[in-house]
């Protein structure tokens, strides 16, 4: 008898079938619940979209009273002065901007480098006190970095790392790579080892077949993680705003956050510089929304 | 092709298990040997020892007149089968089998040629463009096999490899694989916790328990002497059963007075066990000649044969294997009799073969 047990098991009710009363109270429920998650999200979004409306007005409607909600002008001239300065030229926000592409870029990519074989081996080989030495690393990041950060203001002052983008490199990728590990070490789990067992049979080392193997299969994870170091990295502030000065070497969020606090706050320019900051961690999330919540084997082995 | 020499095989892992006690084998060229025993026995830590995945404690092991202690699994020249399969997920059939060839470097025109002589064998012809998610689970055993194949290896090693199908496709893929094994005359190591496929499959069965080998021997020998009261216990379906016997007047008498022809020099001065078959008893109407008085307790129904439980004033129970043409309710009065040879006699305390 050829009975698939997929069609035996999925015998159960389809949703049309459903008794006619339970739908419409389904249905009611549904309007309702539609309508209060409408209002919740225009209520924890009203920042975002204020920040949105204040980053395109012109600074006089910016102040106006009663505020303009609809009728103003719409103005691109904030977003020209996040980049370009007064008297041409890169503004120093732009500056800030590519130290924080070049210190997240760059502490994400060694934290994964050197994240990505630690987890694997954490994984794979039966390493002495493994449970003691997950946790060491894990504890690292119990600290908030507040707490820390006055002794490692103090250190990096002595070695020179004061005010470098190498210091927070560095820094980042310290908080990265315990994250990184923890979370690869899960992915690496979920790859079974026989996929390298059979290709060291199959004529390879344990580094190829790691290599060749494992590692496209992790790759979704891979990314996943390091999306997730790289916001890290990206939305960084205590850091940043303690172990720099200079504006050569100062990232987004400091810089920023420097813009409010003079006698007058140029709120559109915050607005404006906010939007472009908070823009690459939201096109990377929906990049890798996928794999985010995917699982990573591709099913070919079957449990 | 090549034989398998394994002397004094000791394995402990890191976190203190010992896996494997101390394991002898000798495993001939071109022979089918099965490594038979319950879970956790160290049956798969043997094999991946043979392969090279698992290093052992102490103890050699030699392919062929290599000794590979410490070549890593590559150069051993050996090929697995896992029972989870490890198909690459991202790579199609055709490239699955493909790629243990490439590993070795050979010429395109060569890769091709093996890759389609081993689907021919194995039938693999529509499923060389699938990738493995797409072929079922038979189908991707015998994508396993093929890869296995190609590289003609010195020996396969195979972990229960069919242990993920239903029975229907286990039972031919069984014939297949012995087939393919009888055909290509490569030596194999097939590990399995079923005893029917031990016993069908195997050329000699190596019975392991708790790290240790308790028999080795063919099929038939393993079946008619066991070589321990584990292996009595582990083989058959139902097993042997055990019964605690005296030598008095010339006759092996149970406690309930059951009569066994006695094995040639038994030793006396000890509490003996013997193994007797299901199929070396026999219910009979109560008070035939020879038998002692016993009880159905419940009768298991097998199709061509009927398994009797019958209480006959003993401690244990016995079973007892029955033709369909007798028949005996349940509760029923009935007597039970020996009528096999000279039952294996074990020694109660260590639980080895005496006789
Ligand atoms: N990597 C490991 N680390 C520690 N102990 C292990 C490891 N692998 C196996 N063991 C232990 O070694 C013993 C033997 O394991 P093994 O996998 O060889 O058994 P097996 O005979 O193949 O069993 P099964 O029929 O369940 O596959 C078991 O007790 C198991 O828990
Ligand atoms: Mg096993």
């Amino acid at each position: 008898m050829a009975v698939s047990v997929n069609e035996a098991v999925s015998a159960g009710p389809a949703p049309d079938q459903r008794p006619p009363g339970r739908r419409r109270r389904g249905r009611g429920r549904v309007a309702i619940e539609v309508a209060v998650l409408a209002v919740l999200a225009a209520v924890m979004l009203f920042p975002v979209l204020w920040m949105i409306e204040t980053s395109i007005k012109e600074n006089r409607d910016v102040y106006a009273i009663p505020a303009k909600f609809f009728d103003f002008t719409i103005t691109l001239d904030h977003f020209k002065d996040v980049f370009v300065a007064s008297g041409g030229g890169p503004s120093t926000l732009s500056g800030s901007f590519l130290n924080s592409v070049i210190v997240a870029g760059v502490s994400t990519v060694l934290a994964t480098v050197l994240g990505v074989p630690a987890a694997w081996a954490y994984s794979r080989f039966s390493v002495k006190a493994k449970k003691d030495q997950l946790f060491f690393i894990l504890s690292t990041r119990f600290m908030p970095p507040v707490v820390v950060v006055i002794p490692i203001f103090l250190m990096y002052r002595q070695v020179g790392l004061f005010d470098t983008k190498l210091g927070l490199i560095l820094i980042y990728t310290a908080f990265n790579v315990p994250f990184t590990i923890w979370m690869m070490k899960g992915f690496v789990d979920e790859v079974p080892a026989e996929y390298e067992d059979a290709a060291m049979l199959d004529g390879y080392t344990r580094l190829q077949a790691f290599w060749k193997f494992t590692l496209p299969l992790l790759l979704p994870g891979i990314a996943a993680t390091a999306v997730f170091a790289l916001i890290f990295s990206w939305n960084e502030f205590v850091f940043a705003i303690f172990l720099t000065s200079s504006d050569a070497v100062r990232t987004a969020p400091p810089a920023i956050a420097g813009l409010i606090g003079g006698t007058t706050v140029d709120w559109g320019l915050v607005a404006a510089a906010s939007i472009v900051f908070a823009l690459p961690v939201l096109v990377f999330s929906y990049l890798v929304r996928k794999h985010l919540v995917a699982g990573v084997t591709l099913g070919a082995v079957r449990r | 092709m090549a034989g398998i020499e394994v002397t004094s095989l000791h394995k402990r892992y890191p976190d203190g298990t010992v896996a494997v006690e101390h394991v002898d084998l000798s495993i001939g060229d071109g022979e089918l040997f099965v490594m038979l025993g319950p879970s956790g026995c160290g049956k798969t830590t043997t094999l991946r020892a043979i392969a090279g995945l698992e290093r052992q404690t102490s103890g050699d092991i030699r392919i062929g007149d290599t000794l590979v202690n410490d070549l890593p699994p590559a150069e051993r020249d050996i090929a697995m089968v896992f029972q989870f399969y490890a198909l690459y997920p991202h790579l199609r059939t055709r490239d699955n089998l493909a790629f243990p060839l490439r590993a070795e470097g050979l010429p395109k025109a060569e890769v091709e040629e093996r890759v389609g002589e081993a689907a021919r064998l194995m039938r693999l012809g529509p499923l060389l463009d699938r990738r493995p998610h797409r072929l079922s689970g038979g189908e991707q055993q015998r994508v396993a096999l093929a890869r296995a194949l190609v590289r003609r290896p010195r020996a396969f090693l195979m972990d229960e490899p069919l242990t993920n199908l239903d029975a229907e496709l286990r039972a031919d893929m069984r014939t297949e694989i012995k087939h393919l094994q009888g055909e290509l005359g490569t030596t194999m190591v097939y590990v399995t916790h079923d005893q029917v496929e031990a016993m069908s499959l195997g050329h000699r069965i190596a019975i392991l328990n708790k790290g240790r080998v308790e028999q080795i021997g063919t099929p038939l020998e393993v079946y008619d002497r066991p070589a321990s009261l584990f292996c009595a216990a582990f083989i058959g379906s139902p097993p042997m059963n055990l019964i605690e016997v005296e030598l008095a007047d010339g006759h092996l008498r149970s406690k309930s007075g059951l009569a066994l022809t006695p094995p040639p020099n038994l030793p006396r001065d000890r509490s003996l066990i013997a193994g007797v078959r299901p199929e070396a008893l026999e219910v009979t109407e109560p008070g035939a000649e020879g038998s002692v008085p016993g009880r159905v307790v419940s009768a298991e129904w097998l199709g061509d044969e009927i398994i009797y439980v019958v209480d006959h004033g003993d401690q244990r129970d016995v079973r007892v294997r029955m033709p369909l043409n007798v028949r005996f309710a349940a509760d029923a009065p009935v007597g039970l009799r020996h009528t096999g040879g000279p039952p294996p006699v074990y020694d109660a305390s260590t639980e080895e073969l005496v006789a």
